[in-house]
């Protein structure tokens, strides 16, 4: 199977007018040796027979859809509206290009403006850009950001060790040609309020999670200004259905807000494609990395969107741009405007209420097993620490074998201090069977 | 002048302007129904709980309205010739979209445990594998979630090799003056310094000045093979062994691999580390500027480097069981580079898409895709002038300007060619030709499509020599005229929402 409409007078025609006798003519520049190599690829494969391949595939895998999931840690389980994958369908959203040309892309750039706006609605900031690649290098920016803010003669990152891991492995792997110094989490128990001593005039940025990654809340308006009394930014990054109920980090002092979008209606997909969200304040517009599409009028007054402020971009400042970023997560971004779109104002409180009362549902039964301990220390939204009675490791195999759960996140695989520790996630999508089903099950293992 | 009008069709925007979606809104709408919180329930966390949410409310139908009108106002490959230089905008098979969605794909956790998700993991390591073939590598990983992603991931995994050899004096990246803009901001991000080098006058590298480049402080070169003006570099061999004989390496710039499946292998001319575009070439869809993906193949040298984690099989199975999958991490590895696995919905899309068409019709795609960018050169080689002119590969660069026509340049090329329902090339790239318009035509449009741009295009060269306000004052029937790109950097209207009043 191929795509080429290409007949055989067609090729003829062709190579007539270009003026050589064979296709192979045009790779003459080839060197010799090196042309045309057998590559070990398997032969073509019809359509319904690739359909079926790929069907087969991902009938090998458990899946939310089909298993009861209680997996968070990043990636969440909600539910994505249909209309979304119907409209991402089209093919005037899916197969244009980056809209560099206005005249023939008002439909992605008024998407983009819209998702800018609702970002900056969510987060409480003032302007956002059109996307990063995920949550971890959003923060990879902000850190890139703050270091530049400060012409570099800031070098010290404090990251929270309630910092998703992933997060600051990326930090780490973005930063390490810079002459940054990353820490703040080597101790991985640390409260945030105990980072406060690390704070000098050599620090650019403070970075705090809002749920953080065990779930918990707590304000952070006291830890925003000893931030800033040590002259540095506070960047936060947080869960964005969590501000459908939440007090947004503008409003206690966040200079740059980050996270991941993918609980905008984005599918879990096996880790991608996700969305990077980043706002800031209107301050450091100039210095923030990514595309950004701003109003305008056309040459008959007419309102109208751009790309703007190209000059920060590797197209045109190559080696001076703020990053490398070129394609970002576009059509990710189409799917997390239509999530609000269609969510709204109310809908998006609501889920946010559903994730946040189950899940406290789902604490407190966990709580009455014995053998099983809920973290109650701090405030949580959806996600919860249990300790087990056996290890993560031997509970999530039996939940899943003989229940087909798919249990929470294993805490002890990156916090050696919470060993036989569980996260685990609530969201809308799990109801009260589900909760009392997994109840059950909890019990019946330890037994 | 032909008539165009059997193939004009009316412009397809049904509407030419749409309201924000916030001035659809009205109190009390809401798009979709959700469930009862049917629990006990607990008290929302004091002191924490947002006052006002400033998001829009409106019905499901107006949604579904307010973004099919916004589409209506794009190009787009299923609609319209996108004949963008670089971008390699060829059709996106759907068979990928269905693929992309099945359940057992869509709806998998990346941190489920690895005996609940090997159907994943044998497709990422399949199509690591096949990657690996088709470019000569040693090692290939999936997790660059873009091209310039790759580039950063292959820049740092060079600089750490050579720090791990103890030699820290190698600080420089030769980059031609053609490439894409991403190579050096790579660069910058690595912490490493940028050398141009120049293109000699049949477009390659030039030989001379690379020569005098390389020594002992140069961390290795960028290239883009075929370059940034469609041409296979005729002393590639000479140019790989000369940055090898310093002790550097070759970094490969993959954006143009559309012309070289099956043609020849990176890795057998000498290449170190190349990123893929599996939204260019392996045809995964651009969606308005993403999401993309740029697996990294490398040599041996610098298989140890890898971005961890890397997919491979963990149990070989035997005749009753099939092999396990699982992550294994690279011995020296440069780090993550993204959260999760990377971007796996576009891994199912590209292995579909190799799937489909096999080795040979892989290689069938480069030859076509080759054979149409040559015919359109020939075509138009007497109507526009070609800086480096012989034969191409995947694309081409014209200038867009006339000495014996002064007023018009590349953009007013471009903006009439919208008139013609077809997307403008790429403009004013690569910026070593004057007025640049690349032009790729990809191997899934046909003859006919190329004979009407052909002549679309001559029609353009003849308005501008005789009419040439036609051209400045294009596009004609867009929902929008040209913009006034100066006052959207200068008034920065980024956002339709009121600034809070904390913010104030």
């Amino acid at each position: 199977m191929s795509y080429v409409p290409h007949t055989d007078p067609d090729r003829e025609a062709m190579l007539k007018t270009i003026g050589v006798k064979s296709v192979a003519e045009l790779f003459a520049d080839v060197p010799a040796k090196h042309r045309f190599p057998e590559l070990d690829l398997p032969e073509p494969l019809s359509e319904p027979e690739t359909w079926r391949e790929l069907r087969d595939l991902s009938e090998a895998n458990a899946d939310a859809s089909h298993n009861l999931s209680f997996l968070g840690a990043g990636a969440y389980h909600h539910f994505s509206p249909p209309l979304i994958s119907q409209l991402l369908l089209r093919g005037e959203f899916l197969t244009a290009y980056t809209p560099y040309q206005p005249e023939a892309s008002q439909g992605t750039l008024q998407v983009i403006y819209e998702y800018q706006s609702m970002i900056c609605s969510l987060t409480g900031m003032d302007v956002a850009n059109a996307s990063h690649y995920d949550g971890a290098t959003s923060l990879a920016e902000a850190a890139i950001m703050a270091f530049n803010h400060f012409k570099q003669k800031k070098t010290k990152v404090i990251l929270s060790p309630a910092v998703h891991p992933h997060y600051r492995a990326v930090v780490r792997t973005y930063t390490q040609g810079m002459g940054m110094n990353i820490g703040g989490d080597d101790h991985l128990d640390r409260a945030l309020k105990d980072l406060l001593p690390q704070l000098d005039n050599n620090t650019s940025l403070f970075v705090a999670q809002y749920p953080d990654f065990f779930g918990n809340i707590e304000d952070l308006k006291a830890i925003a200004h000893k931030v800033h009394e040590a002259g540095a930014l506070f960047c936060v990054v947080t869960n964005p259905v969590s501000l459908g109920l939440l007090t947004p980090p503008g409003a206690f002092g966040a200079d740059i807000v980050v996270g991941e979008g993918q609980p905008l209606g984005i599918p879990l997909s096996y880790g991608g494609p996700y969305l990077g969200f980043f706002a800031t304040k209107k301050e450091y517009v100039r210095k923030m990395a990514g595309r950004l599409v701003g109003e305008t009028v056309d040459a008959n007054g007419k309102k109208g969107y751009v790309l703007t402020l190209a000059t920060r971009e590797q197209h045109i400042r190559r080696e001076k741009a703020t990053s490398n970023i070129c394609t970002n997560q576009g059509l990710m971004a189409v799917a997390a405007t239509i999530y609000l779109a269609t969510l709204g104002k109310n809908g998006l409180r609501r889920v946010a209420e559903l994730c946040y009362q189950r899940a406290h549902y789902a604490a407190d039964q966990i709580d009455q097993i014995d053998g099983y301990a809920v973290n109650r220390s701090q405030t949580f939204f959806h996600e919860f620490v249990v300790k087990c009675p056996r290890s993560v490791e031997e509970i999530n195999a039996k939940l899943f074998d003989d229940y087909g759960i798919i249990g929470g996140y294993d805490l002890g695989k990156e916090y050696p201090h919470l060993k036989d520790c569980m996260l685990v996630c609530v969201t809308e999508m799990n109801s009260r069977e589900d909760i009392e089903e997994l109840i059950t099950a909890l019990q019946e293992i330890k037994e | 002048m032909k008539d165009h009008s059997a193939f004009i069709i009316q412009h397809l925007s049904l509407s030419m302007t749409e309201p924000l979606i916030y001035e659809l809104s009205a109190p009390g709408r809401v798009g979709v129904s959700m469930p009862n919180p049917d629990v006990p329930m607990t008290e929302l966390p004091s002191g924490l709980v947002r006052e006002s949410l400033d998001l829009p409310e409106v019905s499901q139908l107006d949604v579904m309205r307010h973004f099919t009108h916004l589409s209506t106002m794009n190009f787009s490959i299923d609609a319209n010739f996108y004949p963008l230089g670089s971008c390699t905008m060829k059709y996106n098979p759907r068979l990928n979209e269905e693929t992309a969605r099945f359940a057992g794909f869509s709806f998998s956790h990346p941190l489920q445990h690895e005996a609940t998700v090997q159907g994943n993991l044998a497709l990422m390591y399949q199509l690591q594998e096949w990657l690996k073939e088709i470019g000569g590598f040693a090692a290939v990983t999936l997790q660059p979630a873009a091209g310039a992603h790759g580039e950063f991931t292959g820049v740092l995994m060079m600089r750490a090799y050579h720090l791990d050899r103890g030699d820290i004096a190698r600080r420089k990246v030769l980059i031609p003056n053609s490439a894409h803009g991403t190579n050096p901001a790579t660069c910058s991000m690595a912490g490493l310094i940028v050398v141009e080098l120049p293109s000699d006058d049949r477009g390659n590298v030039d030989l001379e000045a690379l020569r005098k480049a390389c020594g002992p402080d140069v961390v290795g070169i960028m290239i883009t093979n075929p370059n940034t003006l469609g041409l296979f570099e005729e002393h590639i061999e000479e140019v790989t062994k000369l940055v090898h004989d310093c002790g550097g390496l070759v970094y490969g710039d993959g954006a143009n691999m559309n012309a070289m499946i099956g043609v020849a292998r990176p890795g057998d001319l000498g290449f170190d580390v190349m990123h893929y575009n599996l939204h260019k070439t392996f045809s995964t869809p651009h969606g308005g500027g993403g999401p993309g993906s740029g697996p990294v193949g490398v040599s041996e040298k610098l298989k140890d480097f890898l971005p961890a984690p890397l997919i491979d099989i963990v149990d070989e199975g035997d005749d009753e069981e099939p092999p396990m999958y699982g992550f294994v991490t690279p011995k020296k590895s440069i780090g993550r580079v993204k959260s999760f696995n990377g971007q796996f919905g576009m891994h199912v899309r590209a292995y579909t898409y190799i799937r489909v068409h096999g080795g040979s019709g892989l290689r069938e795609n480069s030859e076509m895709a080759v054979l149409n960018a040559n015919y359109l050169l020939a075509k138009l080689r007497g109507a526009y002038h070609v800086a480096y002119d012989r034969l191409c590969k995947h694309e081409f660069v014209l200038e867009g300007h006339w000495s014996d026509a002064p007023e018009v340049h590349a953009l007013d090329i471009s903006k009439r060619l919208l008139d013609f329902n077809i997307h403008p090339p790429t403009n004013y790239f690569p910026l070593i030709v004057k007025e640049a318009l690349m032009i790729e035509p990809t191997e899934t449009e046909s003859k006919e499509t190329l004979d009407r741009f052909a002549d679309v295009m001559l029609t353009i060269a003849k308005e501008a020599h005789e009419s040439p306000d036609v051209l400045k004052s294009a596009p004609h029937n867009t929902p929008v005229a040209r913009m006034d790109e100066v006052r959207a950097a200068k008034e920065l209207v980024l956002c339709c929402r009121p600034i809070p009043e904390w913010a104030e």
